[in-house]
């Protein structure tokens, strides 16, 4: 009974949605007026895996994940380190509040801010011009300094758990058998805080996949989310069908990060 | 403290560091919205707080403001009576499928926002417009209102795992029908946990765009708003009042939320542990 609300929202509601999006990509378009004709078709599939400008995109988009990944984790690790072993509690309550606060505040405000600073005549080029050197301005490279900013939080929370979670008994017991604090920490920490830097890379990677807007504020470039978003008024089939490129993608992450244990960490 | 000196001196100004890369960006956005000039060159050279009134006497800005809370109020509403009925049918009771009803609430905010929008989308314009519901205020708010029911659902669901069901079975044994016992047992200790949920789905839903572009139609929210207007040069200074309205507009029931969830349970060891987990499951 206290399920048939949430139920039936979720159910009919979300999934007939997504049932829908996953037809449509098996349909096929009418060539002159772009209608959308309801006969089965593997076409859109087709096209999508011997156009090379489709392949090139998806590539582009997987390694922009990856390349966001590794920089959030490198961020994020002294300070989610920071809060778990070293900050007193009462720090530490502050700084998970400082971290979480940012969370969502304006997703699209992050992104035009990003713009404003990488322009021309932005902040960025004016902290880098006594050094000699420019910002990326708006490129790939700019984009993903600001992929890598908007999705640090994701990163940094599931560390901090995951760090908080390891007994301090283990890292004492590693000193107290002579491993010296750099062994201790690639031989016990890094292991045993794995699972949950694959925890947040799901948010990173996910997150990078399926964003349309900031490839238009910032790059000069296509990702997987511009071009959906571009195809979708006039073919929504094959925009449909890309769109199955990132599902199986985060679906096939998904899987390993599973095996790997990242999902206790989450 | 297995740590020495130096690593916890190193470690702190790493720290130190990401947070600084953290609240920059934020700091620069309320630096120009006192922009004098109408172009955004950096360093500002003259400060002035005229364009918040010109943003406030502008029609589609305040359109769009009204769009935006009307949208955020309606979401919450529903995320509210839907995910506390979830939660508590999921925590209290053991049926068949009970696993699957997390990951389906989880669902719409762990794929890419562009795949929850186009479904909508597609549904909107194949199902709901020929039963009479276009896009409107009503599509934004379901499109909202689906992805906000697993914020308030993971804070209602991490408290009453925390509460034990006994007070529940005395109610029940003491002649309260479910309504009375809902109402005056597990309301009164879901309260906090119900106003944090809801303060965040509040600000997730104000802060939205990447689905909402697809269920909005011609409607504009505040996002929107900034969405169409950063590219033309003479809006500029008005999309940075209103940008900073939007960071202060999530950020504020956000850090109320964490203080509510930190303060409430005498039970809760950690702050804003709930929030915590509310918050990571949710994507901008």
């Amino acid at each position: 009974m206290l399920l048939a609300g949430p139920l039936g929202w979720m159910v009919v509601l979300y999934l007939g949605s997504l049932f829908v999006l996953f037809l449509a990509a098996f349909w096929d378009t009418e060539p002159y007026t772009s209608e959308i004709v309801h006969t089965w078709t593997l076409d859109n599939f087709e096209q999508i895996l011997e156009k090379p400008v489709y392949r090139d995109v998806a590539w582009r988009t997987i390694s922009m994940a990856i390349y966001v990944t590794i920089a959030d984790a490198v961020l994020a690790f002294p300070l989610a380190y920071y809060m778990a072993r070293v900050a007193s509690p009462r720090t530490r309550s502050l700084l998970v509040v400082a971290v979480l606060t940012p969370l969502w505040a304006g997703y699209l405000v992050k992104g035009y801010i990003w713009r404003t600073m990488l322009g021309e005549q932005g902040v960025v080029n004016w902290l880098l011009a006594p050094f000699g050197l420019s910002g990326p301005g708006y490129t790939t490279a700019g984009l993903w300094l600001t992929f890598t900013y908007l999705w640090l939080p994701f990163m940094i929370l599931p560390i901090y758990a995951g760090l908080e979670r390891i007994p301090g008994s283990l890292l004492e017991a590693s000193a107290d058998l002579g491993a010296r604090s750099v062994r201790t920490f690639w031989k016990v920490t890094v292991p045993l805080v794995f699972p949950a830097v694959v925890a947040g890379s799901i948010f990173t990677f996910s997150l990078t996949l399926g964003d349309y807007i900031l490839p238009g504020l910032i790059a000069d470039e296509q990702f997987i989310g511009t071009v959906i978003y571009g195809d979708h008024g006039t073919a929504l089939p094959v925009a449909a069908a890309y769109a199955m490129v990132p599902v199986a993608v985060m679906t096939a992450y998904l899987l390993v990060a599973k095996r790997l244990g990242a999902f206790e960490s989450l | 403290m297995v740590e020495s000196r130096v690593t916890r001196v190193v470690l702190r100004l790493g720290a130190g560091a990401t947070l600084a890369f953290i609240y920059l960006p934020l700091v620069v956005i309320a630096i120009y919205a006192f922009n004098e000039n109408i172009s955004q060159t950096w360093p500002i050279e003259h400060y002035t707080t005229k364009w918040f009134g010109v943003a406030w006497r502008d029609e589609s800005v305040r359109e769009a403001l009204w769009t935006s809370v009307k949208a955020a109020l309606g979401a919450t509403a529903i995320a509210l009576v839907l995910g506390t009925l979830a939660s508590i049918a999921v925590s209290r009771y053991r049926f068949f499928g009970r696993e699957t009803i997390s990951f389906l609430v989880i669902l719409p905010i762990a794929l890419p926002g562009i795949i929850t929008g186009l479904a909508l989308q597609a549904t909107i314009l194949n199902v709901l417009t020929p039963l009479g519901i276009s896009f409107s205020i009503w599509t934004i708010i379901i499109g909202h209102g689906t992805f906000c029911i697993v914020v308030i659902y993971n804070n209602a669901v991490a408290r009453i795992r925390r509460l034990s069901g006994s007070l529940e079975e005395a109610s029940t044994d003491l002649g309260a029908d479910a309504w009375q016992t809902f109402r005056f047992v597990t309301f009164p200790q879901l309260r906090t946990a119900l106003l944090a949920g809801g303060l965040l789905a509040f600000a997730l839903s104000f802060d939205e765009v990447v689905v909402t572009i697809f269920t909005s139609g011609a409607q504009q929210t505040l996002p929107i708003w900034i969405f169409t207007n950063f590219a033309r040069p003479r809006q500029l200074p008005i999309v940075n009042v209103v940008a900073l309205f939007v960071v202060l507009a999530s950020i504020i029931p956000v850090w109320i939320a964490l203080r509510v969830a930190g303060d409430s349970g005498l039970t809760s060891d950690r702050p804003g542990k709930e929030a915590l987990s509310g918050a990571l499951d949710a994507e901008p």
